[in-house]
């Protein structure tokens, strides 16, 4: 028989609902000796200012979804368009798909974007998080033809406004994920961006870099517990 | 259905699983299951959302995906949403049901409208429909009966839906998932207590160590 090890889950751990992720039950991982602590410091000091840039930004973002929403606003649908469209394009090159093919979803994203606004929760997502999550299932319908499950939505409705205490705090952690990401060893976070930003199972990556698969899900696996610790 | 009164689920899926939903790189079958168990557990919803705000973090600040859009693209967009909103469906109103909705949209109804097939030992199965890279199917093991001894050439996930099981792993009931790879052979056993009902999707076909099991296989895609 082949013993493998079982995540236990452990309600009391959590202190947060949204980030269950970062705050389960963690054995400590021996750290790769590989990462350079200078490296990722210098990293984050570079970027410090451009943290509360950040913020602001991502704050603008949900502002301008509003806008959106409750004044059909053209300016911060343009705004919007500038930053996100090339980004998802890009998403969907890197999935395979063709330049005019991912050119024509990333329109079809924003105009979903527009056309869901009314949707968007800035207590359960940022902009970001949501778009993404928008190109990711175009993704799915175009490039891979698949049906596509969803899980069951919960009872809590759209209808309500969220609280704004919610959205400061989603919004602070998606920041904090933002800079755990950056200071993550480039070996780890390359790939976690590959397992999103290609169209490859962890064992085509395999085959693509020459590693070991076990290295790559421990890597991944590293990755997760990082962010789990810089998120507590 | 209405959110179960809290049902305490043990065994979860991985990391990985839901990383690769949240990517969107998982066969269908696998994403049957994920979309099946997170509708019954929490604690995987937050972490999928967790995974989720990764995916975001990366499209809103890797510089590798900033390309270029066409010149006439934004007003392309424009056009797209002055021509109005598409005639959508309407969501179609669901009856009280054990099953998560992800399942009965796959089944077409509730667990009455399953068409099992015998497949020997009192089991019984019905295929899904998914793409071709995994399979998803029901599985019903009647109470107190085990379910043929099985190896597995990829990686297979069983989640509970009615009654329980045990096997090697420990024991799972509602909602729990049993995630076996590769080189694990286990004999699932359904709970003395009730019929067991089972979610399992594969990326690889199970192979029996009994002969009789083998020859069957063939005929009936198990």
């Amino acid at each position: 028989m082949l013993k493998r090890k079982k995540k236990k889950f452990d309600p009391i751990q959590h202190f947060n609902r949204k980030f269950y992720m970062l705050a389960r039950p963690q054995n400590v991982l021996p750290t790769e000796r590989s990462v350079n602590f200078q490296t990722a410091a210098t990293r984050l000091v570079a970027v410090g200012s451009e943290r509360v840039k950040n913020v602001n930004k991502r704050n603008l973002w949900i502002s301008h979804v509003h806008r959106i929403r409750d004044d059909a606003d053209k300016a911060a649908f343009a705004e919007l368009y500038a930053h996100f469209a090339p980004r998802v394009k890009g998403f969907l090159i890197n999935s395979g798909a063709d330049g005019s093919i991912a050119e024509e979803c990333a329109q079809e994203v924003m105009v979903t974007l527009w056309r869901k606004a009314h949707l968007f929760d800035p207590s359960r997502a940022s902009v970001a998080t949501w778009i993404f999550t928008i190109a990711r299932n175009r993704k799915i319908d175009i490039l891979r033809k698949q049906r596509r499950p969803e899980p069951e939505d919960l009872t809590w409705g759209p209808e309500e406004e969220p609280d704004q205490t919610d959205v400061l705090a989603l919004q602070q952690e998606t920041e904090i994920l933002s800079k755990a990401l950056t200071i993550l060893p480039a070996a780890q976070r390359e790939l976690i961006e590959q397992a999103y930003f290609g169209d490859l199972s962890h064992s085509e990556i395999a085959k693509k870099t020459g590693l070991p698969l076990g290295t790559i899900k421990s890597r991944i696996r590293l990755a997760l517990e990082r962010l789990r610790q810089t998120m507590k | 259905m209405n959110k179960m009164m809290s049902i305490d689920i043990k065994h979860h899926l991985t990391d990985e699983i839901l990383m690769g939903y949240s990517a969107g790189t998982l066969p269908e079958a696998f994403n049957l299951m994920v979309a099946t168990h997170v509708s019954l557990c929490d604690a995987c919803r937050a972490q999928l959302a967790a995974c989720d705000a990764v995916g975001g973090v990366l499209l809103d600040e890797h510089d590798i995906l900033n390309t270029q859009m066409q010149p006439d693209s934004f007003a392309a967009t424009i056009a797209m949403i002055e021509q109005g909103v598409p005639t959508t469906k309407a969501p179609i109103a669901k009856k009280p049901s054990i099953l998560p909705s992800p399942l009965q949209d796959y089944i077409g109804g509730d667990l009455s409208e399953i068409k099992w097939r015998p497949i020997g030992m009192g089991v019984k199965q019905a295929i899904l429909p998914t793409s071709k890279q995994a399979s998803a199917r029901l599985l019903m093991i009647p109470a107190g009966a085990a379910m043929p001894d099985h190896g597995h050439h990829g990686l297979e996930m069983t989640m509970v839906l009615q009654g329980a099981f045990q096997d090697d792993d420990g024991y799972f009931g509602l909602g729990d998932v049993d995630i076996a790879d590769s080189d694990l052979e286990h004999t699932p056993m359904a709970d003395i207590h009730e019929d067991c009902i089972c979610l399992a999707v594969s990326d690889a076909p199970l192979r029996f160590k009994g002969i009789l099991p083998r020859i069957m296989q063939s005929f009936i895609r198990i």
